[in-house]
């Protein structure tokens, strides 16, 4: 599929730049897709493909924002971050980017097609890419459901206490069961009256969701060894390994999940855009309408998915591979 | 180049108005005759159309953000409540209904009218046609972008009548994260507002990179594309900052994820250093377009080519670029360290500079020009006056010790209505009158244009250099009372700004009845030599009948001033 393309492939990249112009300043007549107000299609298409840049550049200072807020938090409390990248699961991260890596590739390849004008081969790669985005936010559904499963919530619905900190049940059994209350320091009051309870919550939430046992490498816990090492087998507490927090939990302990959903789900809010964007461009591409002469959609939908994609290979180091 | 004489000329306008009626060429409806049904208007993809659209909706907020400029000063006539009483019973209610006052009059002027003013309302309408071009680039976006605008005023409107905001156009943290009002709709209104201007700009930068007819090189663009080409680069770099900050603030107050606010582990000097990343930028969004305007109203209006043409086009990107790296000024007493409160004093500085060397050259632009002091001239001079004052007194809120001084005084108050209103808005004021012959294809009073302008400038000066006074003697901004000893100073000032809104609604008469009984106006009646005055006024659907050729913007020596009709046309040779 790929050998007979490829001369025609380096051919288009070519003439993309000035054949592309070229074709249509030769006196073809007016496509039908040429805008009143632009003297050639080559003038249209530059139009286009500056404003699209433009654009990309006014998404990556949005994002700039957040990483912005990601880079102060991090310098000011690295220990935050290192003790809240273990709730990522580090091999849905790594699909994840394999998935977002892959329908880059065939989003690249649906513009080739647009390019030659092969219409069911555009919206074949097209429709793939469309599932990969698809499968992107499948796999984030499945993350988020955990995190709010278990209280990771951002901000002040921040509720992690039914997985009670595995430090902090240790100490509070060395000391006396009922004076240690004050001791915990857990936000709020009423949630230290009922440790006794909690503990035994732990047990129905480390119960991961069916098929998502291994939610936590399990070097997750050689990592955190220096904090919390014994803490695993802390006498009493039934846990499943991969749910016991890595080591005590650091104030603000909130700021890292309203990090992780402020980055992700702004992200997520592209992917989901950017797979409008593919039905739209599928459904433009079956009326027939891309070919050699005008292709420009499908190309600026491909720089737009492109970005889409490169903000997830810089979230996913960012916030999954912290250690 | 026969020059008319200055004060003759209304006059013999006015005995030749019938003459000029029938011998302006009339080939073709207008732009604005071309179809008349609702939806031609709603639904327009016309850059005029849309631009005439974003002026309406620009000069009613402007009157909405006026009513609330006069009723903080009425308040503040006196240090006993005025008329706060009228509306809550408690003090304690009329101070906040004060607050809400002069929060709503500072968001509506900033995000509704002075940032669309001239890069949406007059850009809109005249970018185009400076170029030569049929329409903008994006037709369908710069509707789109028209209509973020209604719905961000709708959030506006919404919020007044949901009981309105108290936290300063500014909402600073931790305040707005915990103020009762209703911040939340206030910040979605201004992301989509950002969105707006994010387009427009957008638009603009990909028109004059891509649109230019030929001959047209970057340097024979006419200044108020460079201007605006400036500008719009600031829009394109600086809104999305502003737009992920109010986000953020969005989730602090609803979600409370402590990023802003202290008590959820937030740091609240982030959001200022967030919020003037954008909003110091956005300074120069209002003022380097008007500056645009006013490098063709004084060279037109002087009939003298455009002195350092190279400098003025340099310094607006030289503004820029500099606007991204002076923001921290805000901040000298928010605790930053004293090693980047120095670099920002600084760099602060430097904006000086390209400022200056804007204001030399169109003074010498007017040396030994042939000077028509009509409004839109008048209003270009004004713009000099103030924006020198504005910029000046800039220099003094830069030093870091006058600023521990003066910081939240009606000094800094003084200081920015004389760049934002006093510059952005007389600017655009200025070029509504240059363009409005273009725009509506009338005439107005010229005699109530001077009168209405004179009015604007003595009551401009007359509010604000009171405040430069008692700001420097300690009277801090923002409240709803002061000491008794302040009280000449905000009387002198509350007088001021009365005498400006008769100046304003003096326009709004003469410019309504211009529309209504106005003169026709000729092609070309300032005798400039760019694009636009080179087509009917106003133009046809497609601008120019056909396409241009890209003329010498600055040079007026062929055209020849024709009495009898008002217009300049071109030198007959031979």
């Amino acid at each position: 599929m790929s050998g007979d393309k490829q001369p025609q492939d380096s051919n288009q990249q070519a003439g993309h730049g000035d054949g592309h112009g070229a074709e249509h300043g030769a006196g073809h007549g007016h496509s039908p897709y040429q805008a009143h107000h632009f003297d050639t299609m080559r003038q249209q298409f530059e139009a286009g493909k500056l404003g699209m840049w433009l654009f990309l550049a006014t998404e990556v200072l949005l994002f700039g924002g957040l990483f912005c807020f990601y880079t102060i938090y991090k310098a000011n409390d690295p220990e935050l971050f290192k003790w809240g990248h273990h709730f990522l699961d580090k091999r849905w991260g790594a699909t994840n980017t394999m998935v977002l890596l892959f329908s880059s590739l065939t989003m690249a390849l649906a513009v080739r097609e647009a390019q030659l004008g092969r219409k069911k081969r555009i919206i074949f790669f097209l429709a793939v890419t469309f599932l990969c985005g698809a499968g992107f936010m499948g796999i984030k559904y499945v993350e988020y459901s955990k995190k709010f499963h278990e209280g990771l919530f951002p901000g002040k619905y921040f509720s992690y206490e039914n997985v009670v900190d595995a430090e902090e049940v240790r100490m509070h059994q060395q000391e006396q069961q009922k004076l240690a209350h004050a001791e915990l320091d857990l936000p709020q009051a009423s949630v230290v009256t009922e440790v006794p309870k909690a503990q035994g919550l732990v047990l129905q939430p480390a119960a991961p969701p069916a098929g998502l046992a291994p939610v936590t490498q399990p070097d997750d816990h050689g990592t955190a060894s220096s904090d919390g090492d014994d803490v695993g087998h802390a006498p009493g507490l039934a846990l499943d390994p991969s749910h016991l927090p890595p080591g005590p939990r650091p104030a603000n302990a909130h700021v890292f999940f309203s990090i992780y959903f402020c980055l992700t789900g702004l992200h997520g809010i592209h992917v989901l855009i950017g797979m409008g964007v593919m039905l739209w461009l599928m459904v433009l591409a079956m009326q027939g309408r891309f070919g050699p002469g005008y292709f420009t959609p499908v190309d600026l939908g491909g720089l737009y998915w492109h970005l889409v994609d490169l903000i997830w290979i810089y979230l996913f180091p960012l916030l999954y591979l912290v250690e | 180049m026969s020059q008319p004489d200055i004060d003759g000329r209304p006059d013999s306008d006015e005995v030749k108005t019938a003459a000029a009626a029938t011998t302006v060429d009339e080939s073709g409806p207008s732009y604005l005759t071309v179809t008349n049904t609702i939806s031609s208007w709603v639904f327009t993809l016309d850059h005029k159309r849309i631009g005439l659209m974003y002026l309406i909706g620009v000069l009613f907020m402007f009157l909405l953000g006026g009513v609330f400029a006069l009723l903080v000063r009425t308040e503040l006539f006196s240090p006993l409540a005025m008329i706060t009483p009228l509306f809550a019973d408690t003090a304690e209610a009329q101070a906040d209904l004060y607050n809400k006052w002069f929060t709503t009059h500072g968001a509506i002027m900033v995000f509704l009218v002075i940032i669309p003013g001239v890069p949406a309302a007059l850009g809109n309408f005249i970018l185009p046609l400076l170029l030569g071009a049929k329409d903008v680039a994006f037709p369908r976006l710069n509707l789109g972008s028209f209509y973020l605008w209604v719905i961000g005023a709708i959030f506006f409107v919404y919020v007044l009548f949901s009981g309105g905001i108290d936290t300063g156009w500014t909402f600073y943290t931790p305040y707005s994260a915990e103020s009762g009002t209703a911040v939340i709709p206030a910040l979605i209104g201004v992301f989509i507002l950002g969105f707006s201007s994010i387009f427009t700009g957008l638009n603009f930068i990909v028109t004059i990179h891509k649109m230019r007819p030929k001959g047209m090189t970057w340097f024979k663009m006419p200044l108020f594309l460079w201007a605006t080409y400036s500008t719009a680069v600031i829009q394109v770099l600086a809104t999305p900052v502003l737009g992920i900050t109010l986000l953020l603030l969005i989730l602090e107050r609803s979600l409370g994820i402590g990023i802003f606010d202290p008590r959820n582990g937030g740091d609240p000097v982030l959001f200022q250093h967030f919020f003037w990343f954008y909003s110091h930028p956005a300074v120069y969004i209002m003022i380097v377009p008007p500056m645009g305007v006013v490098s063709e109203l004084i060279a037109t209006h002087s009939h003298k080519r455009i002195f350092g043409y190279t400098y003025i086009a340099f310094s607006s990107v030289a503004i820029a670029i500099f606007s991204f790296l002076v923001w921290g000024h805000h901040m000298f007493t928010s605790g930053q360290s004293t090693t980047m409160s120095i670099i920002f004093s600084g760099i602060t500085f430097s904006v000086g500079i390209p400022s200056a060397i804007k204001v030399f050259n169109w003074l010498a632009t007017m040396y030994k020009g042939a000077i028509v002091l009509n409004t839109a001239m008048l209003y270009g001079i004004s713009f000099i006056f103030l924006f020198t004052i504005g910029g000046l007194t800039g220099l003094f809120l830069g030093v870091l010790s006058i600023d521990a001084h003066l910081h939240d005084t009606y000094f800094v108050v003084a200081h920015f209505h004389y760049v934002m209103m006093g510059s952005g808005l007389v600017g655009f004021i200025g070029g509504l009158h240059h363009w409005w012959p273009k725009i509506t294809g009338k005439m107005y009073d010229e005699f109530l244009g001077r009168i209405g302008c004179i009015l604007v400038f003595i009551g401009f000066n007359l509010t604000f250099i009171p405040q430069f006074v008692m700001g420097s003697l300690g009277m801090p901004r923002r409240y709803y009372t002061y000491a008794d000893k302040f009280e000449v100073y905000h009387q002198l000032s509350t007088v001021g700004a009365y005498v400006m809104a008769a100046g304003f609604f003096l326009t709004a008469y003469y410019l309504i009845q211009s529309l209504i009984s106005g003169k026709k106006a000729p092609m070309n009646p300032w005798g400039g030599n760019s694009l636009e005055w080179h087509t009917p006024s106003p133009p046809p659907l497609e601008n120019f009948h056909s396409v241009p050729d890209a003329t010498d913007p600055y040079d007026y020596e062929g055209l020849e001033y024709d009495p009898a009709t008002g217009n300049y046309a071109t030198k007959r040779t031979g």
